[in-house]
């Protein structure tokens, strides 16, 4: 699969875009430029890890998202909520009542996505016995990671434990199970109310699989807000729906979204590293190691994993301690006995099947810094690169509307810009009379758009 | 091409930052990634070596289109017995570097095993010579 088109659910709305290059400077995979004074996408470098949409203060990115409405096409309409969502909410919020509101919007049924992590846990470790040679296995839960795997470090794709992460075993289970109760297949729709864009890009184009289970991905910041107006308008709803399929989750589940909350379940010398510039740094050094005494590494894209996803509303750390809570209560339950999980519509019930079901194809490494597929060439162009380097300031200063003097290189090389985009070296031009005035300013306005060079006389500046 | 890193001894903070520009030229050039990650490990063990056991150090990496020629050239103690050295377990590391996690003994069979071709030579108290080299195509080893 070394398509050449990537789904992305980040949208760059141009009208909207002041070129501020705010997200161009935070983009851990230097996949955005400025030209003309609007932002613009490099589909190939991008891992959906939404950075720039938390740094842009227009507003001009956005997540796409599935048109709500399209629940109703489907009979059987199931809401898959990750346990993020009910740690959204302060903890007098019960998780009856936010079910109670996604029934009144529509839903027939709702289920935490979490309740296969256990049947996912032993096939981690069932795989890991299997795959000793490709030491440390790297989970590969978080999309965002697969992805940034993939195009940055294409020798660790063998390292990724090549199962499917705990939201397409619930999405197979529960659509198994509606199957089995005598549906049909194409009146179940299941919709994952997601907390990132990585997850709706993954479900969108799978890595590793022909499709999702998945029918529609619903945006976590959505459902938060319905849920919240209603409850703020005194809605009590705690016995106003019978929730159907709602065994409590297991302590594992409830944080196993959360940070080291799978490598705590793995046995084993395991890290969990969260933050895309952390894992960038880690796996870094990790790929120049030879032996490897790590079992297995948790990376995730976001700070405090999923409870600092986008799409979240409230602040993770709030977040995190909610879940933590929720899990510790759980666990005291669980101890004391009073959760049965081997009542009908009891994932457990689906071991064998989700077991037959759990592993996904190759992943393959996408490699976006080679410069050209013949050596020949691309050993022209790396020489190129470095002659050009030597004349570049080293200053990072994204003038040139590339965010690094080396990614204003290597775009040179491959045609996309022009030395003179630099404005150390205009200046140098300039002094030296091979450039007008004129004609630099011409090429700032084509880099950062005619109006931020106009006379504005309004304001007194 | 040609390129140059130096290398301090003792300083582990900046060990493999010369495998780290070569691992990234090899993307750049696209080479097979079986052989990147070994130029890596071989280079990354030797670059740890001139820091663990020698004073100061410098790097010469050569590409050409056909393989990477990289040269370490260390001041420093040298290497009395290389046979003796390239055994696995062998090393004469000081426990505080073996504290940091270096120091297995592993470094040179590691760089035997992966570099397609490895000279190694030596002057007891002046320094030592690695140098390690690569093609990029792929052999049937
Ligand atoms: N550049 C060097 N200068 C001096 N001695 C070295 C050098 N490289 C290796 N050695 C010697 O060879 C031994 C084995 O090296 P190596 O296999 O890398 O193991 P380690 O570095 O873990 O000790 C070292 O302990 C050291 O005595
Ligand atoms: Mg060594």
């Amino acid at each position: 699969m070394d398509g050449k088109y990537f789904h992305h659910a980040l949208k760059f709305r141009k009208e909207v875009c002041i070129g501020c290059s705010h997200c161009m400077n935070v983009c851990p995979t230097q996949a955005i430029r400025i030209r003309e004074g609007k932002a613009e996408l490099m589909d190939n470098y991008c891992v959906d890890c939404g950075k720039c949409y938390r740094a842009c203060p227009v507003g001009a990115i956005i997540v796409e998202q599935d048109d709500f409405s399209q629940i109703f096409r489907y009979q059987q309409r199931v809401a898959l909520i990750p346990s993020v969502l009910m740690g959204q909410f302060p903890e007098e919020v019960s998780l009856t009542q936010i079910s109670s509101v996604l029934m009144e919007l529509g839903f027939t049924h709702i289920y935490e996505v979490e309740h296969g992590v256990e049947v996912l846990r032993d096939q981690i470790v069932s795989y890991m016995e299997n795959h000793k040679d490709n030491k440390p296995l790297m989970s590969a839960f978080c999309p965002a990671i697969v992805r940034l795997i993939q195009v940055r470090f294409p020798t660790l794709t063998e390292n990724l434990v090549h199962l499917k992460p705990p939201l397409e075993i619930a999405a197979s289970f529960y659509k198994q199970m509606l199957i089995d109760q005598g549906n049909e297949e194409d009146e179940i729709g299941i919709f994952y109310i997601t907390p990132c864009a990585a997850k709706i890009a993954a479900v969108k184009s799978p890595v590793g699989q022909d499709d999702s289970p998945i029918t529609g991905v619903i945006n976590m910041d959505f459902i938060f807000n319905k849920v919240y107006t209603t409850v703020k308008k005194g809605f009590i709803g705690k016995n106003t729906c019978q929730i159907p399929d709602m065994a409590p989750l297991k302590s594992t589940g409830v944080t196993w979204s959360a940070t080291n909350g799978e490598a705590a379940n793995i046995p084993g010398r395991t890290l969990a590293i969260d933050e895309i510039s952390n894992v960038i740094e880690f796996l870094e050094q990790l790929e120049n190691e030879e032996k490897q005494d790590i079992d297995f590494l948790e990376l995730r894209a976001c700070d405090e994993s999923c409870a600092g996803g986008i799409l979240t509303s409230s602040n993770r750390f709030y977040t995190v301690e909610r879940m933590r809570n929720r899990a510790a209560f759980a666990k005291s339950e669980e101890q004391k006995g009073n959760y049965r999980y081997t009542s009908p519509g009891s994932v457990v019930q689906y071991t064998d099947f989700l077991r037959d079901n759990a592993r996904v194809g190759s992943i393959q490494p996408r490699s976006m810094d080679k410069l050209d597929e013949d050596i020949a060439q691309a050993m022209k162009k790396m020489k190129k690169v470095h002659e050009i380097m030597d004349v570049l300031p080293y200053v990072d200063c994204g003038l040139c509307g590339s965010p690094k003097c080396s990614s204003l290189a290597e775009d040179i090389v491959q045609g996309q810009a022009q030395m003179n985009q630099c404005i150390f070296v205009q200046k140098r031009m300039e002094q030296q009379g091979t450039l007008k005035s004129d004609d630099s300013m011409q090429i700032m306005k084509q880099i950062w758009g005619a109006e931020k060079f106009q006379d504005n006389n309004n304001q007194n500046v | 091409m040609h390129f140059e890193y130096q290398i301090e001894g003792g300083n582990f903070t900046r060990a493999g930052f010369a495998s780290s520009e070569i691992k990234k030229m090899m993307k750049q050039l696209n080479v097979d990634l079986g052989i990147i990650k070994r130029t890596v490990v071989a280079t990354y063990e030797a670059e740890v070596n001139v820091v663990a056991h020698a004073y100061s150090g410098t790097i010469y990496v050569d590409f050409d289109e056909e393989k990477v020629v990289i040269k370490l050239v260390d001041e420093g103690p040298g290497i009395d017995d290389i046979n003796q050295a390239m055994t696995e377990g062998y090393s004469t590391a000081s426990s505080t570097v073996r504290e940091m996690g270096f120091g297995a003994g592993m470094g040179l069979p590691n760089m035997k095993k992966n570099a397609d071709d490895l000279q190694i030579t030596s002057e007891v108290g002046k320094g030592t010579t690695v140098i390690i080299t690569m093609f990029f195509a792929k052999s049937e080893q």
